[in-house]
């Protein structure tokens, strides 16, 4: 009985303590997006479709669907196809350098797409160093640049169950005659399919919702999904189809995120037979020709060329080289900039750690609250349901959520539209996911046995939290932190509706100067840009050396 | 002599709305202001208050101390919001027409223009600051501030290398000679690209705009989303490995690629295809300081504030006797034949003109 009634409490305390994210998520995501997605749903006389049937009686919007859904699929392909090599040779393998290597890979996937449309565009133009491969406006341009952003998410999932898969499973297939290839495809693949195919799910549901890329290399000649929803709301306020394009895009998105959860569940049923990482083997010329020539290839061309490619121009002056547009990050001669974008970024970094600290403190509890293991079905659906919904905010267009906030954020005590707490809010938002994604692996992996001895042995719910749940949580916090700051000092598409003229952030203020005219603008835009990927890069270079170890994440 | 007198009532107005939020009663946004009569049309008295929300695009720019001038000369607590670019901005203004974004607005172009009057997101004010020169650009709801042509350049250098010479008109863009040299940006997402697509109409008129794309396209024109895409990474003169000699841009342009040794520009802007682009500003709908959004639309015209323009936004001031900078004078002058569509057809027909083009063009 007593039993019975403890369990009861604990249930209704992780219930109240689930409803403080819920009800940040309530107000902040889901009032605002709805509301504007209802809109779009009201006609004169009640509640009308004809969104639906405007959008898809139009032969563009099939297109843009199909090129949506065709753009993912093929970029998803392709990063698993070089990220599975990848995966071998930076989590299955040990060699100097390999720490730089791994977060070196992870900078794409959040540098700001300000930056990375123009690495990219300048990569394929013409006079660029990839232009003999005439990309330029090409269809396939949009999916290297997914790939670009992506590959380390394929080499992060895999790499981290494959870093601890048993060896000797491998061994015994060649004792029993299998060559190399045929044990990796029938022992060593079959094993890690699971988180394969959850990581290729994410990057679906990323590549669905690509906007800078598209827009940048796309061109209009290319539109997915996102770009359209940008289009039908900001330029031509047709709400019917945004709201039926939105609804379609959340649909794909949901179904997306069902496959990865399924997936994920079933990984870590896997990942629990491994502990330690006694896999991890040195580098072998010989042995690893193939993935390592892949790997190299890959992070040569297609992370650091573009990099590189942005940064070499910033320092082309004239027809030389030099520092000179690094001089002008500190000049705010108080008429064409206000801000300097020394002091962009200062504000940048503010508003960065006013977001990481609240998306940690709702990532925790939400990671904390999902890794509860009821007994009761419902229950668990309850949690799936929960985990899922912080997840939505991937899937939803910036444009939908900025424009969603000007009509309902709009009256006391609510008034906040033209408020920057704004801006730490919706970043905190869109960093929330990945924050949950970094901690919650490491809370499920614990070994539900140990969990049951420590309750056998007299350990309250709360002290088994205190000393067993909360260290592993805290392991997992740097890199949470990290990604959250990252993203969030990143953060374009719904900053750039709440930002302030008079103190940009530093991705708003690399905006406004590409818009200028002038040759001295447009090197500050190329040197504050490259000074946004370096300052990422340094967050995810100290984040991921806070890695837990033994830990699978996503 | 009849500016000053302007500027006059101006700054009197800007006292009064003063007075006005400084009397003890005066706490909320909705008491009448005693400057009502003498600046505004309307019958219902404007509201004031001792705040002011500015509601303009991305690409607003007052100096740190034009603002600290408004700020004591009308003894308001300004805040300046920029909820997105350009063609955004009245789309936003219509979204929250039942909870306005502000008080008043800047950065509405006589391409939304239009839709403004029409969702009626403006309550119409005529500023008694607005110089008389600039009556070409009256408007019956919205004040004019700045303007500037959205025309073709051409990279002086490259054609002259080429032994080709410069086009003049929309017509030679697209002949053999120049085949492959045009670069524009996107009328579906970038203002100068929509302001050359009105141009088309303008020239070609409703039927033949989309004949005269189909061959700008068959002469190998390319599209790219945004100015700053055409300018730097594909236009030659932009010095960054572009290689289109010809792009869309502003009249503007030619004034800031002057070569420091020759002191010549090296780019000119092509005269005979430019549209003529304008900025207003406005006073909300429902705004909770109509008072003190009037002052502040009389601030933008005056001298202060117009003479910064060039330098602040890259446009010309409506006010024809304030100085222009030297390069200006020089190297960007306007057109003197820009073309011309009125607002009510652009707001008519924007979207279907966007949608032809885009099947025309992109396919």
């Amino acid at each position: 009985m007593d039993r019975h009634r403890a369990r009861l409490t604990s249930a209704l305390a992780w219930g109240l303590a689930g409803l403080v994210p819920a009800l940040f998520l309530g107000v902040f995501f889901l009032w605002p997006v709805a509301s504007l997605v209802l809109r779009g749903f009201a006609g004169e006389q009640g509640w009308s479709a004809e969104g639906f049937r405007a959008a898809f009686g139009a032969a563009r919007t099939w297109r843009i669907l199909g090129f949506t859904l065709a753009a993912a699929a093929g970029a998803t392909a392709l990063s698993v196809l070089l990220g599975v090599p990848g995966a071998l040779v930076l989590y299955r393998r040990r060699f100097p350098g390999r720490d730089l290597v791994r977060s070196l890979v992870t900078v794409p996937f959040v540098l700001p797409t300000v930056v990375v449309g123009v690495a990219f565009a300048s990569l394929f133009d013409r006079g660029g160093a990839l232009g003999l491969l005439g990309l330029d406006d090409h269809w396939l341009a949009i999916v290297l640049a997914m790939v670009f952003f992506n590959y380390s998410v394929i080499v992060r999932t895999t790499g981290t169950l494959w870093r601890r898969l048993d060896p000797r499973l491998g061994e015994a297939a060649a004792l029993l005659g299998a060559t190399p290839l045929r044990a990796f495809l029938t022992v060593t693949l079959p094993a890690l399919a699971p988180a394969i195919a959850a990581g290729a799910s994410l990057v679906f549901l990323f590549c669905t919702t690509a906007f800078g890329i598209v827009m940048v290399l796309g061109g209009f000649r290319y539109s997915t999904i996102e770009t359209e929803i940008w289009y039908q709301t900001t330029q031509l306020l047709n709400l019917p189809v945004a709201a039926a394009l939105s609804v379609t895009q959340l649909a794909i998105v949901t179904a997306s995120l069902l496959v990865t959860g399924w997936l994920q569940r079933r990984h870590h049923h896997v990942a629990r037979l491994h502990t330690d990482d006694a896999g991890v083997i040195p580098l072998a010329m010989r042995r690893d020709a193939l993935p390592l020539g892949m790997t190299a290839l890959v992070v040569t061309t297609l992370i650091l060329l573009p990099l590189w490619s942005l940064a070499l121009r910033s320092l082309r002056v004239g027809d030389g080289w030099g520092l000179d547009h690094y001089a002008r990050l500190g000049v705010a001669d108080g008429r064409v900039l206000v801000t300097s974008v020394w002091g962009a970024l200062g504000n940048s970094l503010t508003i960065a750690l006013a977001a990481t600290a609240l998306a940690l403190a709702l990532g925790v509890i939400v990671s904390l609250v999902a890794s509860r293991r009821p007994r009761s079905r419902t229950a668990r659906s309850l949690l799936w349901t929960l985990e899922g919904a912080f997840l939505l905010p991937l899937g939803v267009s910036a444009v939908t959520l900025g424009f969603g906030y000007l009509i309902t954020l709009n009256r006391p005590p609510l008034d906040l539209r033209s408020s920057l707490v704004l801006i730490p809010i919706a970043q905190a938002l869109v960093a929330l996911p990945l924050v949950v994604r970094s901690l919650l692996p490491g809370l499920r992996a614990i070994d539900p046995r140990q969990l049951e001895a420590a309750a056998t042995l007299g350990a309250g719910p709360w002290h088994v939290l205190r000393t067993i749940e909360l260290p592993q949580l805290v392991r997992g916090l740097g890199l949470a932190a990290g990604f959250a700051f990252a993203t969030s000092l990143g953060e374009f598409g719904a900053t750039s509706f709440l930002s302030r003229p008079d103190n940009p952030t530093l991705p708003v203020l690399v905006h406004r100067l590409f818009s200028l005219p002038g040759r001295d603008n447009y090197g500050t835009a190329l040197a504050a840009a490259t000074v946004l990927a370096v300052l990422t890069a340094a967050v995810m270079a100290v984040a991921e050396r806070r890695r837990p170890e033994g830990v699978s994440a996503w | 002599m009849v500016r000053p007198t302007r500027k006059l009532i101006g700054v009197a107005l800007a006292m009064l709305a003063l007075g006005a939020c400084s009397q003890p009663a005066a706490g909320p946004a909705t008491t009448p202001s005693p400057s009502a009569p003498s600046s505004s049309q309307e019958t219902a008295p404007a509201t004031s208050s001792d705040e002011l929300v500015v509601v303009t695009h991305g690409s607003f720019n007052l100096t740190d101390e034009l603002k600290a001038d408004f700020a004591e000369e009308s003894g308001l607590d300004v805040t300046y919001v920029s909820p997105g670019s350009s063609g955004a901005l009245v789309n936003q203004l219509v979204l929250t027409k039942d909870s306005p974004l502000g008080d008043v607005v800047f950065g509405i172009d006589n391409t939304f223009s239009g839709r403004a009057v029409d969702e009626e997101v403006i309550t119409p004010y005529e500023s008694p600051a607005l110089p008389d020169a600039s009556e070409q650009f009256d408007h019956e709801w919205l004040v004019p501030i700045d303007f500037s042509d959205v025309c073709i350049n051409a990279d002086l250098a490259w054609f002259e290398e080429q032994g080709l010479a410069v086009p003049t008109t929309l017509d030679d863009l697209t002949k053999p000679e120049y085949a492959d040299l045009l670069v524009v940006s996107n009328p579906a997402s970038s203002s100068p690209g929509l302001a050359f697509l009105i141009a088309t109409v303008g020239a070609y008129g409703e039927d033949g705009y989309l004949d005269y794309w189909a061959r700008l396209r068959d002469n190998g024109m390319d599209v790219v989303p945004d100015w700053s895409d055409a300018y730097y990474a594909e236009f030659t003169a932009a010095g960054e490995g572009g290689t289109r000699p010809l792009v869309l841009s502003y009249a503007t342009s030619p004034a800031f690629t002057i070569d420091e040794e020759t002191e010549e520009s090296t780019t000119v802007a092509l005269l005979g295809t430019c549209f003529r682009q304008v900025e207003y500003a406005g006073v909300i709908e429902g705004a909770e300081n109509e008072a003190g959004a009037q002052a502040f639309i009389d601030f933008l015209l005056s001298d202060e504030v117009q003479s910064a323009i060039p330098e602040l936004m890259y446009m010309y001031p409506v006010a024809t006797d304030v100085d222009l900078p030297a390069e200006w004078v020089e190297f960007a002058p306007l057109s003197t034949a820009p073309i011309v569509v009125d607002e009510e057809t652009i707001d008519a027909q924007r979207s279907t003109w966007i949608e032809q083009w885009t099947a025309t063009v992109l396919g």
